[in-house]
């Protein structure tokens, strides 16, 4: 019994994971209608980044982290502003295919530079070390923490969007982006601005993902399937759905992998399907149709 | 010196010239009002002051300052407002959202939330509920709100009677006064010619995407506008 309980709370947690890997590609898509295909290599190019930071300076874990948050939220805006700005309009396609060619830049930039094998970032006890409850169920520090941490990051964001100018300025300009600009919005600069906090987000995932497991250069793809699903899971444009859809999804593949390892991806994947067949717009759907 | 001066003006969608060298003016506090049929280019030439269509020749000079080739932001910035056609509230915010948004750029002046609805009291009720929620005179009244939240010096309202019975009209024109109170020169498109006339100082006629007549109201005959509007 205890293993079942343990089993589901490790999926809860990695859900966290997925929450974090998805919230950026949310923010994207909810105010530029930019769908970021390479978003999952965003997250390991943030991965790689703390793992030279940690390895060639000596850097901590959560120093690496500090740093390339802010790194990867610079090479967003620039990205956003300098690339993507010009490819935006009634055509969801460009946008799609100039992340497509990011998403192969960043494979070939870290195949040169790291080689092919997987690395990962040495956290010490802290990737390995649990927290008991009453003898028989355990909890991995790193996974309360990046469940933690999502928490903290999607309540950060849903106070940016509900309270702050930025934010109304966010959904302003994905209601209408010809209108916003007339309200002196410079729409360039917020999406920019928007672009870098997605990507901020996504070091964090990165980071955590880099503490957790061993990732290679070509590895981003698959998160960025996870990520999709979890989006798509919790319905477009809703944070907290969001968060729900990746724990539904770690829930799953947890699940999937003590029934039988090795088939924890494919029950994770079935559970999307079925969601998808049942409720095509998710399980809270707020992003509305343009 | 003219508030707003634009010189042979000319825009274009593609390669469809809507606007063949407009060249108008209005004084600082004074209401002009733009009339014409259909397509005559009466939003393009809106839309080109704003910033929202490009223009492909010709001036655009705003107290004293050439505009012409300024991004729509940076337009804003300077004292142009545009209360545009169909309102185009933001859906996804309530009703005092959108009037925040419409403070964006923080320019110093009079209007505040509170102002907008002391000017129209109908709205305050409604204040946590989506714009696009309540009806269509409410509506545009929060539009008018929106756009004056942005303290301009000139304010253009598209299209302010569209879809909107006489009674309603009636209350929005009425709270112009009030607006022109505080400075504002206004500049309304309709395509109800007597509103237009009612309330403006000037009016210019536009065909084609040409000025074809302006005068003061006072000063032109019922057969003359009719020739202007459908050139006939």
């Amino acid at each position: 019994m205890a293993d079942w309980i343990n089993t589901i709370l490790q999926g809860i947690l990695t859900g966290g994971l997925y929450a974090l890997l998805a919230a950026g590609l949310s923010l994207a898509f909810g105010v530029m209608r930019v769908i970021n295909i390479a978003h999952g290599d965003f997250a390991v190019l943030a991965g790689f980044i703390a793992i030279a930071l940690n390895q060639w300076l000596g850097l901590t874990p959560v120093e690496s982290l500090l740093v390339a948050m802010p790194l990867m939220a610079a090479l967003g805006y620039v990205l956003q502003r300098f690339v993507l700005n010009r490819a935006l309009g009634n055509d969801v396609m460009r946008p799609l295919m100039i992340t497509f060619g990011f998403s192969i830049i960043i494979q070939n930039l870290l195949l040169q530079g790291f080689s092919a094998d997987s690395r990962s970032l040495y956290a010490g006890s802290f990737s390995t070390a649990s927290f008991q409850f009453g003898g028989q169920i355990a909890a991995g520090y790193l996974p309360l923490t990046m469940m933690l941490s999502a928490v903290v990051i999607l309540a950060g964001l849903q106070q940016i969007f509900s309270r702050t100018m930025l934010g109304r300025a966010f959904r302003a300009a994905s209601d209408d982006p010809e209108i916003v600009r007339l309200m002196g919005v410079d729409n360039r600069h917020v999406y920019g601005i928007a672009m870098g906090l997605a990507l901020a987000m996504v070091a964090v995932a990165g980071v955590f993902l880099v503490m957790q497991t061993t990732v290679a250069p070509t590895d981003g793809p698959v998160h960025l399937l996870y990520a999709f699903e979890s989006v798509i899971i919790g319905g477009l444009g809703s944070l907290w759905g969001t968060l729900l859809g990746g724990v539904i999804l770690g829930v799953a593949q947890a699940l999937g992998d003590k029934f039988d390892p090795g088939i924890g991806t494919l029950v994770g994947h079935l559970t999307f399907l079925f969601v998808l067949a049942v409720k095509p717009n998710g399980l809270f759907p707020k992003t509305k149709d343009r | 010196m003219s508030l707003l001066h634009t010189d042979h003006l000319q825009a274009f969608y593609g390669d469809f010239q809507a606007l063949y060298g407009i060249t108008l003016t209005v004084e600082e506090g004074e209401t002009v009002a733009l009339i014409g049929a259909n397509g005559a280019g009466k939003s393009t030439f809106l839309k080109a002051l704003t910033g929202l269509v490009k223009h492909g020749g010709g001036a655009v000079h705003f107290a004293g300052e050439s505009i012409g080739r300024l991004q729509a932001h940076q337009i804003l910035a300077r004292g142009i407002a545009l209360v545009p056609e169909g309102r185009r509230l933001f859906p996804s915010l309530s009703v005092e959202e959108n009037l925040l948004m419409g403070g964006y750029a923080k320019r110093p002046g009079p209007w505040t939330v509170k102002r907008v609805y002391a000017l129209f009291p109908a709205l305050e009720p409604h204040a946590k509920r989506p714009g696009t929620a309540l009806s269509g005179g409410q509506q545009q009244m929060v539009a008018i709100g929106r756009a004056l939240m942005s303290n301009p010096r000139l304010l253009l309202c598209d299209e302010l009677s569209l879809g909107l019975a006489p009674i309603i009209i009636r209350d929005i024109y009425a709270a112009l006064p009030a607006i022109k109170q505080e400075g504002t020169s206004v500049m309304v498109v309709e395509q109800d010619t007597s509103q237009a006339l009612k309330v403006s100082d000037r009016v210019y006629c536009f065909q084609e995407g040409r000025v074809s007549l302006t005068g003061r109201p006072a000063d032109l005959t019922r057969a003359q506008i009719a020739q202007a509007y459908f050139g006939v």
